[in-house]
């Protein structure tokens, strides 16, 4: 696409938070048809009964109107509790811990919406995630975020062409602090405005509060594998691998985790240790696969790999396998991998792809008790 | 680029008169209507001679004329205050689905509060059921609520049968009128009305200023205590240069009547003949026959009307679905659920074009051709 800036159009996804204003203040700065529209993906009001969506959309028609742009709201509401929400909870039946951050963008932020945008006679649709697109080598490629605590793409790791072909992220190339510092400078209504933190639905609030409101919880017994009970479990869904908050095992000695669960039994595994050997594996399932380029894939290659957001990459080796499914082996053994994560595939600064974390194996035999 | 305004139920441009006579009126008149001094008299004089031009346009008596701050003040005082002054005689009020929520939203009040509430349904082209509204009516039903012209699809109720049937029977009758307000003739005590609510800004007045008649054998009781203004009945210093410009856009709407009824007559049918020669599907909700001028709310199969309005506003066109929704809300439109039912794709792809003060045929024409662009585009795509 080669035309002017001025004569191209690019939707704007605000979520009323610093990053995606500063995207639309940087693309309208390079003199861009910016149009800034929020989505509303979920219904929820506060104990003063406002709608707590309310708060961010004022946010973002102040900016809009401080950065002098249309801005618009769409509701994706259905599309959310039917793409995401469902697999969120269906996840947690399965006893996994799922990423809905992963599934929003795969199915809400750049398939629905950006339909939504496109309809709008949109030629780009940016959003502000830490991540960069770059053309080379006749095909899109995502690249990581310039500042390495930010980079998002381990949350985009399901876009391919189609997606990235219209796709902006204007601060890919920059740091959170120069971000601040833009709105600060411009003086943005939302400036100062605090990072969302945790899952967008749930916000700020008790996540057990929350889900057990959809999910009925089923207290249990927490024991070690061998079978010793260190006590009980609030529901299974409540705990992932590796985790040591809320256990409440008092007595001497290390600190207790997390290692496994037994949906059947309802059985939480507990071992002791933050290095305990039960927490390490060597080798993955991934299903869902996604690979960001359309060319063939090598049956086998080495890469790195990130099975978590912000963990350090892991240098592994893949191994396709039939229907969007991969094995990966691990170079060294790693700590706590959760089945519903998402283990995502780097060749340096470039995102290849990625998929959800299915089976867990140590010494090529499969780790039954991590659920 | 040209924008062009097709918002007019929503609200409408102050006419240049009304911008004048308020502006006098700010400038020179700042007294107290109240005060026994000069300024004060010259300024119950404004106001007296405003509320008389008022009160003729509906055929009523000055002090019948209660200012308010708009419709939804209007509408409140005529629920709540008719309401209080009769609840030892009954608490069943009778309303319609199809109502404002200045109107609804008051209903929900008083059902909390203890009073019992009947919502007419509509029929297809939003229209009540006089039989119906006769079936409803109880020995302890004090209030009936019907509006007169509906803002979202035009349809005008037989507020004249209405008005009649209740003639036969101890309840009150209140219409909002809001919408139907300067574009058909009043007359409320031929038509029976015994309470109306009216607001400025929708011909081309003021914001913020409005009115409640109610007749003199209406016991209303008041919603704000304070001094004895408005008979006691709405305390609080006179919005008086409002007051004065909703007067001369009350004139304005009185001289063009008739003129603006065939002019918007004719809008309706450049944008039919537009929707038919582009061969677009479309379907015209409300009444063919009974229906406000000035507004036409159409149906587009196949289109999503938050697409439709975002592609409409960035084309410079403005219009809209009805209810004004905030924060991405699509509680589909309550008269449209009403009039289709509520799994009808009918509430999700309808857009309102209300024309008004200002509005050629030249933008109508260009608004219809970018309509039909833009719905082709969405629906073939």
């Amino acid at each position: 696409m080669n035309k002017a800036p001025k004569d191209t159009r690019v939707v704007v996804g605000m979520s009323g938070g610093v990053d995606s204003s500063v995207a639309a203040l940087l693309l309208k700065q390079q003199g861009y048809d910016v149009v800034g529209i929020f989505m509303k993906n979920w219904d929820d009001t506060d104990e003063n009964g406002v709608c707590t969506a309310t708060e961010d959309y004022n946010d973002v028609i102040a900016v809009c109107n401080q950065i002098g742009i249309p801005y618009y709201a769409v509701n994706f509401e259905q599309q959310y509790w039917d793409k995401v929400f469902t697999y969120f909870l269906d996840e947690y039946k399965a006893g996994r811990t799922p990423n809905p951050d992963v599934m929003c963008n795969k199915e809400i932020k750049f398939k629905a919406f950006l339909e939504h945008a496109v309809s709008l006679g949109a030629d780009y649709l940016a959003t502000g995630h830490y991540a960069q697109v770059e053309f080379r080598d006749g095909e899109y490629k995502m690249l990581r975020g310039i500042d390495e605590n930010k980079d998002q793409t381990y949350f985009l790791n399901q876009l391919t062409q189609d997606q990235l072909e219209k796709v902006m992220f204007p601060l890919g190339g920059m740091d959170k602090s120069k971000v601040r510092e833009i709105a600060k400078e411009a003086g943005l209504a939302t400036a100062a405005k605090k990072d969302s933190t945790g899952i967008c639905f749930i916000g700020e609030r008790n996540f057990k509060e929350f889900l057990s409101n959809y999910l009925p919880a089923q207290p249990g017994t927490m024991q070690t594998l061998d079978g010793e009970v260190k006590g009980k479990h609030d529901g299974l869904m409540y705990y992932t691998i590796g985790q040591r908050q809320g256990l409440g095992i008092g007595g001497s000695g290390e600190p207790w985790f997390v290692v496994g669960k037994d949906l059947q039994k309802n059985i939480l595994y507990v071992g002791q240790g933050f290095d305990n050997n039960l927490l390490y594996s060597d080798s993955i399932t991934g299903v869902n696969v996604s690979w960001v380029s359309d060319r063939e894939i090598p049956a086998e290659f080495e890469c790195t790999a990130k099975f978590r957001y912000r963990q350090a990459d892991n240098e592994v080796k893949v191994k396709i396998l039939p229907d969007n499914t991969v094995s990966v082996i691990f170079k060294e053994p790693i700590r706590a991998i959760t089945p519903g994560q998402a283990v995502v595939f780097y060749n340096g600064e470039e995102c290849l792809g990625g998929g959800t974390i299915d089976e867990i194996f140590k010494s090529e035999e499969k780790l039954t008790y991590v659920g | 680029m040209e924008r062009i305004y097709l918002d007019h139920a929503a609200t409408a441009p102050m006419h240049p008169r009304v911008i004048e006579t308020m502006t006098d009126a700010m400038q020179s008149e700042f007294g107290n209507p109240s005060s026994i001094h000069s300024y004060g008299r010259s300024a119950r004089h404004l106001l007296d001679t405003a509320r008389s031009e008022i009160a003729r346009s509906i055929g009523a008596a000055p002090n019948e004329i209660i200012f308010t701050s708009g419709g939804t003040e209007a509408d409140n005082m005529a629920l709540i205050g008719m309401a209080e002054a009769l609840k030892d005689k009954g608490k069943h009020i009778i309303t319609t689905e199809i109502e404002h929520h200045a109107i609804l939203n008051t209903c929900h009040f008083l059902e909390k509060s203890g009073y019992e509430l009947t919502y007419l349904p509509v029929d297809e082209t939003g229209m009540i059921s006089l039989e119906q509204l006769n079936s409803v009516l109880r020995d302890d039903s004090i209030l009936v609520s019907i509006m007169f012209g509906n803002n979202e699809v035009g349809t005008v109720q037989p507020i004249r049968e209405i008005g009649a049937l209740l003639k036969e029977h101890s309840a009150f009758f209140h219409t909002d009128a809001v919408q139907a307000y300067g574009l058909l003739p009043f007359d409320v005590k031929q038509m029976g009305i015994d309470l109306l609510s009216v607001s400025a800004h929708k011909i081309n007045g003021p914001k913020g200023i409005g009115f409640l008649y109610a007749g003199n054998n209406v016991p209303i009781l008041p919603r704000t205590y304070g001094g004895e203004q408005e008979r006691k009945r709405r305390a609080g210093t006179e919005n008086v240069p409002a007051i004065a410009g909703f007067s001369e856009a009350v004139k304005i709407s009185k001289e063009s009547m008739a003129e603006k009824t065939e002019q918007y007559a004719g809008f309706k049918r450049i944008v039919i003949n537009i929707f038919e020669r582009e061969d677009i599907e479309y379907q015209v909700n409300g009444n063919a026959e009974s229906c406000l001028p000035h507004i036409l709310n159409v149906s587009f199969p196949g289109a999503n009307v938050e697409s439709m309005l975002v592609n409409l506003d960035l084309a410079g066109i403005a219009a809209s679905s009805g209810s004004a929704c905030t924060a991405g809300s699509i509680e589909p439109s309550h008269v449209l659920v009403s009039m289709f039912g509520k799994g009808s794709e009918r509430t999700r792809n309808s857009i309102r074009f209300s024309f008004g003060f200002g509005n050629s045929e030249q933008q109508v024409e260009k608004a219809a051709l970018e309509t039909a662009k833009i719905v082709k585009r969405l629906v073939n795509k």
